[in-house]
């Protein structure tokens, strides 16, 4: 019985006992210098260590951007990397400050999980890929197949409906992390490897021969990817929200890497003004300065740059805008105005 | 009694006094331990609940009866992504149960094999089993794991082009294919017979340990015993019409349909356990025999026991006290190291309850307790069971 007692508390003192997650995240990144950033353990193009041991991507520029809006500097950030299973605990016990990592929003996360979503920077949906050698060019072609999947996933639930949804049978091979399942995949343990088809796409980059793969026509799920951190800050939710949403507003109003020092030096634009702290005191409202978004946008860019960049037409991964496009162009990237 | 002594002729309670008494002194030590550690745990587990409070979360079970909604690929019962979390924990109980019980056969086969040939005359025999031993068990069992699941998947063909014997058995990187059998509506007279045969051998045991007793004539109780418990059945079952059939698995569009699959995973996890576990059996067996004087097998042929008789009754048992304790603690060595299944997949208690489970419900208090509880019911009952058995088997004093 003391043996059992012990085990529980030993589980709970390693599950639990956080560094003191106070209410203030803010004020604890601030007092700690260093902003802990939960991402993957390496997706190319969205949060991976480049050949310098340098954490670079989509995801991971949203760290440096949050790092340089709270702390003034990109480079205070100490990447945490997690598997699609340890993530949410690593959120909730205080390991990680923010969460960037590909992570869809459902309705359970939010409400059972206890995290708070703070919006969308990338809408991507389930998608299949295959060798073109099994000659299959439809998801519901793959009646026996030994699919791959991440476990811990949205996506391991959504391939366990859609299969049941056509009734034909699949052999499930669950696989800790992203590397993994390209590995069992080219070894050909499974046929099929499924994940969020921008993180297909990604995957395929990097195999020697990428044409010898097809992503499946159909995207079974929707899958808003998002950032989240803890329940019950609202002030720190509210920093890491706007850090979202203002690069998103910088592209729509023509803010840029290169030309954002000489805009906040002031325009005539209003809107641009409000953005780069020339008017207004959103900074200070913030709990942050004035400059925090001229930061942001110097380290990472705005949404396009951020996107072309990383995970765009013109790197190995050639993703298209699609739905991440701006609303102005028939996109679902929308800021609220900062106002 | 010194207490009483000391007390009553004491001028007044005084602590330093009390703490001066070797015994009352004991005493307290063993109060203030006692209260130390409780409070640690009390600390401990009320700091759990304020930090889980804090985020919003309670310690509640109900989720074990909510749907699963995720797949497992190897399942000994009926289960779909529509069942509750409760069976899936169920099927990585199974699945634990299913290479733990494979690999303690395994491991123990393998390792009295070694152990003795660990003790031939045959110095390459005895000096290869030696270096195999050395090199398997001074490697962590993580590392076994992973390379035979990486030389099964990466090594064997594509289930295409899978190697077959006599099409009725597959081996290829989506594991090996046995025939499954099936069953016809007779078979259960086979059963029967076995259950009958058994029963038959344990009373010609009893009778025949009666009649040694009796009259000193041996009866031929193991020839006797495999008819009882092999013979009978086979006869059985070719009168009854051979009731039983067994269908190969063929070749489907993707993988192997039907058989019965030993899935990778499965081989990976179970093969490294076994040898690694069976080279520590070996050493404990070796020593086991070793330990046992040959003057015990000379007295036995002095008293005209044969030989053959003389290991069976005199050195084995002899030898088996000395390995059975360390021998319990193998098996539940491998039963706890096979919670390293994660590494390549294999859905046990930790993949299922303890992993995807946990994860898709957000339950980690709860699924962690619920695994603490099963691995420390599962070697409880495992040291029972061996307790019990070394009991039996132990010296008995006259």
């Amino acid at each position: 019985m003391i043996k059992t007692i012990s085990g529980i508390a030993a589980f709970a003192a390693a599950a639990i006992v956080s560094a003191g997650v106070s209410a203030g995240t803010l004020d604890d990144v601030k007092a700690r210098g260093e902003l802990n950033c939960i991402v993957t353990t390496g997706l190319t193009g969205f949060a991976f260590t480049d050949e310098n041991g340098r954490w670079d991507g989509f995801d991971a520029s949203y760290c440096r951007g949050l790092a340089a809006a709270v702390l003034g500097s990109g480079e205070k950030v100490k990447f945490v990397p997690t598997t699609g299973k340890t993530r949410f605990t690593a959120l909730n016990s205080g390991e990680g400050d923010a969460l960037f990592r590909n992570t869809t929003i459902t309705m359970s996360r939010d409400v059972d999980l206890k995290l708070t979503f703070l919006g969308v920077n990338y809408y991507d949906g389930q998608g299949f890929m295959v060798p073109n050698s099994l000659g299959v060019s439809s998801a519901k072609e793959l009646d026996g197949a030994s699919v791959c999947i991440q476990t811990g996933t949205t996506t391991e639930l959504n391939l366990a409906d859609f299969f049941r949804a056509n009734g034909i049978s699949y052999e499930p091979v669950a696989i800790e992390t992203n590397e993994e399942g390209q590995t069992n995949y080219l070894a050909g343990r499974c046929d099929v490897y499924t994940t969020d088809a921008s993180g297909l796409a990604a995957t395929r980059a990097t195999f020697d021969d990428p044409g010898a793969h097809t992503v499946l026509p159909e995207i079974i799920s929707k899958e808003p990817l998002g950032p989240a951190v803890r329940q019950g800050d609202d002030q720190w939710a509210d920093v890491v929200r706007w850090v979202l949403n203002v690069v998103v507003a910088a592209e729509e109003l023509g803010i840029t890497q290169a030309n954002v020092d000489k805009l906040a030096k002031g325009t005539d634009n209003p809107s641009i003004n409000r953005v780069l702290g020339t008017e207004g005191n959103f900074g200070e409202l913030l709990g942050l300065d004035k400059d925090w978004a001229v930061r942001v946008i110097k380290t990472m860019g705005n949404y396009g740059e951020n996107f072309d960049r990383n995970i765009g037409p013109s790197t190995a991964i050639a993703l298209q805008r699609g739905l991440n496009a701006q609303w102005t162009d028939g996109g679902l990237m929308y800021s609220p105005p900062v106002r | 009694m010194s207490t009483a002594t000391v007390s009553s002729t004491d001028q007044g309670f005084s602590l330093l006094r009390l703490w001066r008494n070797k015994e009352s002194r004991s005493v307290i030590i063993q109060i203030i331990t006692v209260a130390v550690l409780f409070a640690f745990f009390a600390f401990l587990i009320s700091n759990a609940a304020t930090n889980l409070e804090r985020i919003g979360k309670n310690y509640n079970f109900a989720f074990l009866w909510e749907a699963s909604n995720y797949d497992i690929s190897q399942t000994m019962i009926a289960y779909t992504s529509q069942s509750s979390n409760f069976q899936a924990m169920i099927v990585g109980i199974l699945n634990t149960l299913m290479v733990a019980i494979f690999g303690i056969i395994t491991a123990t086969l393998l390792g009295f094999f070694m152990g003795v040939v660990r003790l031939s005359n045959n110095f390459v025999a005895n000096r290869m089993v030696y270096c195999v031993i050395e090199f398997i068990r001074n490697v962590p069992v993580l590392l076994h794991i992973v390379l035979i699941y990486g030389i099964v998947v990466n090594v064997l063909p594509h289930p295409k082009a899978a190697m077959n014997l006599a099409d009725t058995f597959f081996l290829s990187n989506r594991g090996l294919y046995f025939p499954a059998p099936e069953f016809g509506d007779a078979f259960i007279f086979v059963t029967i017979s076995f259950v009958a045969g058994i029963i038959g051998a344990f009373l010609f045991a009893r009778h025949a340990h009666k009649v040694q007793d009796d009259t000193g004539k041996a009866l031929p109780v193991f020839w006797a015993s495999l008819g009882f418990i092999i013979g009978l059945p086979v006869v059985v079952y070719f009168i009854s019409g051979m009731p039983l059939e067994w269908i190969p698995a063929t070749q489907g569009k993707f993988n192997l349909k039907g058989g019965m699959p030993l899935k990778p995973e499965f081989l990976a996890l179970w093969l490294a356990l076994s040898v690694y576990t069976a080279c520590f059996i070996a050493e404990i067996v070796r020593a086991g025999i070793v330990a046992i004087d040959y003057g015990q097998t000379e007295a036995a042929h002095a008293l005209g026991i044969s030989s053959g008789r003389s290991t069976q009754l005199v050195i084995i048992p002899q030898a088996l006290r000395v390995i059975i304790p360390p021998l319990t603690s193998q098996y539940l060595n491998l039963t706890k190291n096979s919670s390293l299944a994660i590494a390549v997949g294999y859905m046990d208690i930790m993949g299922t309850i303890g992993g995807v489970s946990l994860n898709q419900t957000g339950r980690e208090m709860e699924c962690m307790t619920i695994v603490l509880v099963l691995y420390l019911a599962m070697s409880l009952m495992i040291s029972a069971f061996m307790n019990w058995y070394n009991s039996r088997i132990k010296l008995v004093e006259r």
